[in-house]
């Protein structure tokens, strides 16, 4: 039976205005947190390959204690356990350790993995760092930007689509993939689901000493990279309001800018002087 | 006795040239910062072959030829330079290996890599192996009074930007987006050090096989490669009015795009998707008609240029966000432009 493991992070829901456009800084409070996009194909990735032909899943975040709700979301999707990774001294990890992190942890609670899973990038950092520098902490072979797998024995079989080349690529289990959100489409919870998510769900919690983690080499501590400010790129950003009527604006429009539009669509726009 | 120069390297991402010349913004900027710290400019070229393949289709360059001899005209003061049949194909773990050893040797100051795909995966993994930070997709490079490389990441959509250093650790990297940086001209005098950097003697085969690889550069993306996109949402009212950004678009000679809300009502086809969950557009004008500006949105089209919006409320994100916007109702502006653009062009 495979062993799956699924990457999973949970992030601001942001739809209008989450941050605060006079400081550029994020309103986390509010902002609901939901599971990444791209995890979410990864999991139903994961849960096609268990359809087919069986397999365990686990799904295993990092993140504050409210990170949980994501790890109940995968197991009322279908997920079999998940693992809670959380603790204040896992705060504000790079990518990096944050790989790091995770690899300790999958090689405590989940050894013996076939496959693991992670979404392709998230929407809050965007790094996509994260799949390939856990394939380089656990040292097994791993593909980013998946749109595609199949798995026959020990072999995963994987197509994909960047830098302008399609490919198809194979590696031995154990092995990894980030994968996109192209061909794998969220799910909704089945019937039955969300029971399995609540009513006796499979979930540990770790903290980084149950893990064994060297407290230097975890969260802000052991990162690399700082984060010296933040800011908001379009937060004072002067522009040109135009208002009345339709016809008027779209004169207007022409006069200031018929260079800008007309360079645009390779025309000269300007109409002789009456 | 002098010390050595610090190093910044740009590694040489030259399988779509043509299309992406992200390689040859970097060692533009790369130059820049190089005389803030008194570096020289390297790129790094690993492949097979690599003096065979052509570059600018002008390119004449008497002493250095192929993909060394564009680099060094674009800029480079050295180029390492592994060639050999095992790197004929680009190969994850090959390349990282190469990679890790000759940065071990030579311990630049500051990586640079391009933000394509395979850079993405690549730097991540170089990163890892040195034990050093990296910045994600940059925006922005500069150097700072520390003389720390100051790099912009973009997040949430590009609705904020990070300022990141790397403290101690080196040497400091950076993936870069393609297109933030200008290339600098040519220059097929300019001359530059080639270095070889020779294969180790057992190489590991990488673990991940290549099964089939076609490559296809010229792939349409019609949207994504617009100069012009006119995007409605539903704001616009209904089909009928949707189809009226046809025509503009059709005069502007532009493409079409919409939000979700939009393809879900079936006014455009899901092709015509611009969002989180669509296509990502990069026009030099953007419109946008009767679109709130919701992350999932805007996360798509930050790379517009200059963007044009129209809506009924002042105060929606999009108009926040727009150089131009304009306070009315989406389709009698589309129609009033219409006519205008009929009459201006001729
Ligand atoms: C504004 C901002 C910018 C940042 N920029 C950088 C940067 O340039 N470089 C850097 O090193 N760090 C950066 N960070 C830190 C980074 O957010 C964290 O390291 C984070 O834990 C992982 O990065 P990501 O969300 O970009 O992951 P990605 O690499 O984009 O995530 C890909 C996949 O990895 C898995 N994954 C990621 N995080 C977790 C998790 N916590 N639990 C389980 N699975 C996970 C998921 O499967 C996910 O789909 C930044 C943070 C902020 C707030
Ligand atoms: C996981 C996820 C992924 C998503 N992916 C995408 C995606 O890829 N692409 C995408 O677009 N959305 C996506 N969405 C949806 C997104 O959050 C927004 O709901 C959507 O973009 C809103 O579309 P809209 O602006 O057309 O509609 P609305 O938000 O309803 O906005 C309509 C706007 O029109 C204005 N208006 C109304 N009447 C008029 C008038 N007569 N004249 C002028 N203006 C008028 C209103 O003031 C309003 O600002 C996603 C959401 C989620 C949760």
């Amino acid at each position: 039976m495979l062993k799956l493991v699924v990457c999973i992070k949970q992030v601001p829901m942001v739809s209008e205005l989450p941050w605060d456009p006079a400081t550029g800084t994020i309103q986390r409070d509010l902002a609901e947190g939901m599971m990444n996009p791209a995890c979410r194909s990864a999991l139903d990735a994961a849960l096609r390959i268990k359809e087919a032909a069986g397999g365990e899943i686990t799904a295993i975040t990092m993140g504050p204690p409210m990170a949980e709700e994501i790890l109940r979301e995968a197991i009322a999707l279908g997920a079999d356990r998940g693992v809670l990774l959380t603790d204040r001294k896992m705060a504000g990890a790079d990518t990096s350790v944050t790989s790091h992190t995770l690899a300790r942890a999958i090689e405590k609670a989940c050894p013996g993995f076939d496959l693991i899973l992670c979404g392709f990038s998230t929407i809050d950092s965007e790094t996509a760092q994260v799949g390939p520098q856990l394939a380089e902490e656990l040292d097994i072979p791993g593909v980013a930007y998946v749109n595609e797998l199949e798995i026959s024995g020990r072999t995963v079989r994987m197509q994909r689509f960047t830098d302008n080349f399609l490919e198809t690529l194979e590696m031995d289990l154990p092995g990894l993939v980030t994968v996109t959100t192209g061909r794998y489409a969220p799910r909704h919870v089945p019937l039955g689901g969300l029971q399995a998510a609540f009513a006796g769900a499979d979930i540990v919690s770790l903290d980084a000493a149950a893990v064994g983690l060297d407290p230097e080499r975890i969260g802000a501590k052991g990162s690399a990279t700082k984060i010296r400010n933040v800011y908001s790129p379009t937060a004072g950003k002067k522009n040109i309001v135009l208002t009345g009527a339709p016809k008027r604006i779209v004169e207007q429009l022409f006069e200031r800018f018929d260079d800008k539009i007309g360079g645009a669509i390779g025309r000269d726009l300007k109409t002789e002087r009456k | 006795m002098t010390a050595k120069k610090r190093g910044i390297w740009v590694f040489g991402d030259y399988r779509n040239y043509f299309q992406n010349r992200v390689t040859l913004q970097l060692l533009s900027r790369a130059k820049e910062l190089a005389v803030k710290i008194n570096a020289e400019v390297c790129a790094v070229v690993f492949g097979y072959k690599t003096d065979e393949w052509k570059g600018d289709v002008l390119s004449y360059n008497p002493t250095f030829c192929g993909v060394v001899g564009e680099y060094i005209a674009h800029g480079a003061d050295k180029v390492y330079l592994a060639d050999h049949p095992r790197l004929a194909a680009y190969s994850m773990e090959t390349y990282t290996l190469l990679m890790e050893r000759l940065v071990k040797r030579e311990k630049p100051e500051i990586i640079l890599i391009g933000a394509t795909a395979f850079g993405r995966e690549f730097a991540p993994r170089v990163a890892k192996r040195l034990g050093t930070g990296l910045t994600a997709d940059c925006i922005g490079l500069d150097i700072n009074e520390e003389g720390l490389l100051v790099q912009m990441a973009p997040s949430f959509g590009g609705n904020l930007v990070a300022e990141i250093v790397t403290l101690e650790r080196r040497p400091q990297m950076a993936t870069v987006r393609p297109g933030t940086f200008q290339e600098i001209p040519h220059d097929y005098v300019r001359t530059g050090e080639v270095v070889k950097v020779p294969l180790p003697k057992t190489l590991p085969a990488d673990r991940v096989r290549l099964v089939r690889s076609e490559h296809h550069p010229q792939r349409e993306q019609k949207l994504e490669d617009a100069k012009v996109v006119v995007c409605g949402g539903r704001g616009l009212g209904s089909k009928k009015k949707f189809a009226k950004l046809f025509e503009l678009a059709e005069l502007l000679g532009g493409e079409v795009g919409a939000t979700r809300p939009v393809v879900y009502a079936d006014w455009a086809d899901h092709d015509a998707l611009v969002g989180q969950a669509g296509k990502h557009v990069r026009p030099q004008i953007l419109f946008s008609f009767g679109i709130s500006g919701a992350i999932q949105h805007t996360a798509a089209c930050n790379d517009a240029k200059f963007i044009i919006a129209v809506n009924k409320n002042p105060n929606a994100a999009m108009m926040k966000r727009a150089d131009v916007a304009i306070v009315a109702d989406a389709s009698q502006i589309c129609t009033t432009l219409i006519q205008e653009l009929k009459r201006r062009i001729r």
